[in-house]
């Protein structure tokens, strides 16, 4: 089922293309310059201290943050004021935030099928089992009928990961998903991640889970200050990094 | 020394079972000493609180009462006879109820109106309660439907004789008004709300000069302007109904404040809900109306039915354009001389007051209980 959608889109190699990307909040310059192309497959964690712009980056591959400068191609569709495409990019991107975002009026099950009814104008009934289905897998199938209070956050970030895989999206963009939580859910979520990694799935994580970026990751990159100071394979990148700053800030989260 | 030393070390031996909670002062002997005598400054104000209840409370019952005239079929029944005191003339409200309730609606006509309130009533409680059956069905009904039939009944044609809108009156007109402004103001201040939020220039400049002009404007002014001006600026012969003018006024005038209300819940939703609804390809207007909105609107409802309240007991204003409503046919039948006696007018206002109050609450009690069922988000 899952790879249905993938065969009908016209197949490119790179999911995600940013080219010269800039971006200023009012004078702020938060994005300078930054280049990053993302094969099909490929999983990238992003890692940087806070305020270097790791958000800002991944928000405007589906355009939550509107870029002004360069240009950022997400499956073949140029993102532009083009509201139509920004909806099609937004189908086919999944994302995950720092705080959930769950919709607390609504049920687990009712949160996960939404969109795929109103979006995708998927029947109920077909929903409700893709639904079903994802839940089963982020191990929470029994948590369909609460609400998103009820749950804890371990269990709420999950949710929140079944969510947008019930769109059946082709790349996965995670933003801190695990730094809102107690240390003994960090686990649980992070084994999700690892399973949809496993399977192949293109994923961008903002993520100081360095053990996550040892375990999955093709490629670690280090942003500061708005760009990309340094990306590498993670044995690499962790073992022997290259720049000052990244030397810095890995001796400071690495201990 | 020594002592506290080796307290700091700590290991439990054995798990202390739970134990029942202290029995509480339960009942109402306990409610009653916990609330109204813990402190003697509570005891004092209790204490004259009683003694003001007692003092006011057996007049007002004798007044209401055990000296009120029931029956009679004019101002004699109510009048003082050798020296008695005679309490409130309940007489009069009984011979003049038809007229509190329909106006001057023609007496042959006015199984119209009541076919109508009692179709309203019925088909307001079943979608106001959650367990009935077909609700969703009921909702459609109540807003398609049910205005076509209760326009044409009131109004007549198609075989029922025409009754024009200067002769409805009473507690018809109220409800006509308060809920023609009701179901009107709901979704106008939705729009004005989702409006001026808007990042289109042209329709937010739209909703903020409409909302600031609506309400700037005292309703009086409304009500006096759509009476006396607008005709001076349709077409002679073009006549335009006083109540529609009214209504139309009056839907306006709330749905302005509605917008300012619901923009307040719009304004509580962390941003992190629009954001999940955009980042799953939810456009805009299907994330306001599955996400947004229901959030917003619950987070609202006291403001929201506070609104409504204050309209239900508004449309009392529109006696001065020469509609009346309860309050109006009320007052009017004070100078009607087979029944002019002293007690009536008070009768009427408080009979008048006793309707609006039943009204209200009702509303205000419905809304508490749509607030706890709707609580979601916060139960664990
Ligand atoms: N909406 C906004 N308006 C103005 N400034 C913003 C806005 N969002 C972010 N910024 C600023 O842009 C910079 C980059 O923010 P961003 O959230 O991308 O950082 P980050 O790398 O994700 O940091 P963190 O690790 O703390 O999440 C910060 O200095 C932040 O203050
Ligand atoms: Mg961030």
């Amino acid at each position: 089922m899952a790879d249905t959608a993938l065969a009908t889109a016209p197949e490119t190699e790179t999911a995600v293309e940013m080219i010269g990307v800039n971006k200023w909040f009012g004078e702020f310059h938060v994005l300078r310059d930054v280049n990053l192309s993302v094969k099909r497959g490929e999983r990238i964690v992003i890692c940087g201290p806070s305020g270097s712009g790791k958000s800002t980056t991944i928000r405007c591959i589906n355009r939550l943050e509107e870029h002004q400068k360069g240009k950022i191609i997400v499956d073949g569709i140029e993102l532009t004021n083009d509201l139509k495409r920004i909806d099609e990019v937004r189908r086919e991107v999944g994302m995950v935030f720092q705080h959930f975002n769950l919709f607390p009026h609504l049920t687990i099950l009712e949160n996960c099928t939404l969109a795929p009814i109103w979006v995708r104008k998927m029947p109920k009934k077909e929903a409700e089992e893709v639904a079903m289905h994802f839940l089963t897998r982020v191990k929470i199938p029994e948590q369909a009928h609460k609400y998103p209070g009820q749950l804890s956050g371990g269990q709420q970030q999950r949710v929140a990961i079944a969510r947008s895989l019930c769109m059946r999206p082709k790349i996965m963009l995670f933003d801190e998903p695990t730094s809102a939580l107690d240390p003994e859910m960090v686990k649980e979520v992070l084994d999700t991640m690892v399973g949809l990694a496993e399977e192949g799935m293109t994923m961008i994580c903002v993520t100081h889970e360095m053990g996550f970026a040892r375990q999955v990751a093709n490629r670690v990159i280090f942003m500061d200050q708005g760009q990309i100071v340094e990306q590498n394979e993670p044995v690499e990148f962790f073992s022997n990094p290259k720049h000052e700053r990244t030397k810095l800030f890995l001796g400071q989260i690495l201990h | 020394m020594s002592r506290i030393e080796t307290d700091t070390v700590f290991v439990r031996r054995d798990f202390l079972e739970p134990e029942a909670p202290p029995p509480s002062l339960g009942g109402i002997p306990g409610w009653v000493r916990k609330n109204l005598f813990s402190s003697p400054f509570n005891i004092a104000i209790s204490l004259s609180m009683l003694l003001l209840l007692a003092w006011a409370l057996p007049p007002l019952i004798r007044w209401l009462f055990i000296d009120a005239v029931w029956t009679g079929t004019n101002r004699e029944a109510c009048l003082p006879k050798n020296g008695e005191t005679v309490g409130a003339c309940w007489a009069f409200v009984n011979a003049k109820l038809a007229q509190f309730t329909f106006g001057s609606y023609p007496a042959d006509q006015r199984w119209r109106p009541s076919l109508v309130m009692i179709v309203f009533f019925v088909g307001l409680a079943w979608v106001a309660i959650p367990r009935m059956p077909w609700r969703r069905q009921a909702v459609w009904l109540m807003l398609t439907a049910f205005p076509v039939a209760t326009f044409w009944l009131l109004y007549g044609g198609l075989g029922l004789p025409i009754v024009e809108t200067s002769n409805w009156g009473g507690l018809l007109v109220t409800l006509v008004v308060a809920i023609t402004g009701i179901v009107a103001s709901l979704p106008l201040g939705i729009l004005l709300a989702l409006g001026r939020r808007s990042k289109l220039p042209f329709i937010k400049i739209v909703s903020v000069v409409f909302i600031e002009v609506w309400r700037g404007v005292p309703l009086i002014t409304v009500l006096f302007m759509a009476s006396v001006m607008l005709p001076l600026f349709l077409p002679t012969g073009v006549n335009f109904d006083k109540l529609l003018r009214a209504l139309i006024g009056v839907a306006l005038f709330t749905g302005a404040y509605m917008a300012e209300t619901i923009r307040g819940g719009l304004q509580a939703i962390p941003k992190g809900q629009f954001e999940g609804a955009a980042s799953l390809g939810l456009g805009y207007w299907q994330s306001m109306r599955l996400i947004i909105l229901p959030q917003a609107l619950k987070i609202v409802i006291p403001g929201i039915v506070n609104s409504f309240i204050s309209l239900f007991k508004d449309t009392s204003l529109v006696m001065i354009i020469g509609l009346y409503d309860l309050l109006g046919s009320i007052q009017r039948n004070f100078s009607d001389a087979n029944w002019s006696t002293p007690s009536i007018a008070p009768t009427g206002l408080i009979f008048a007051a006793a309707v609006f109050w039943v009204f209200c609450f009702s509303m205000s009690r419905y809304s508490m209980y749509m607030e706890r069922k709707l609580n979601t988000g916060r139960k664990r």
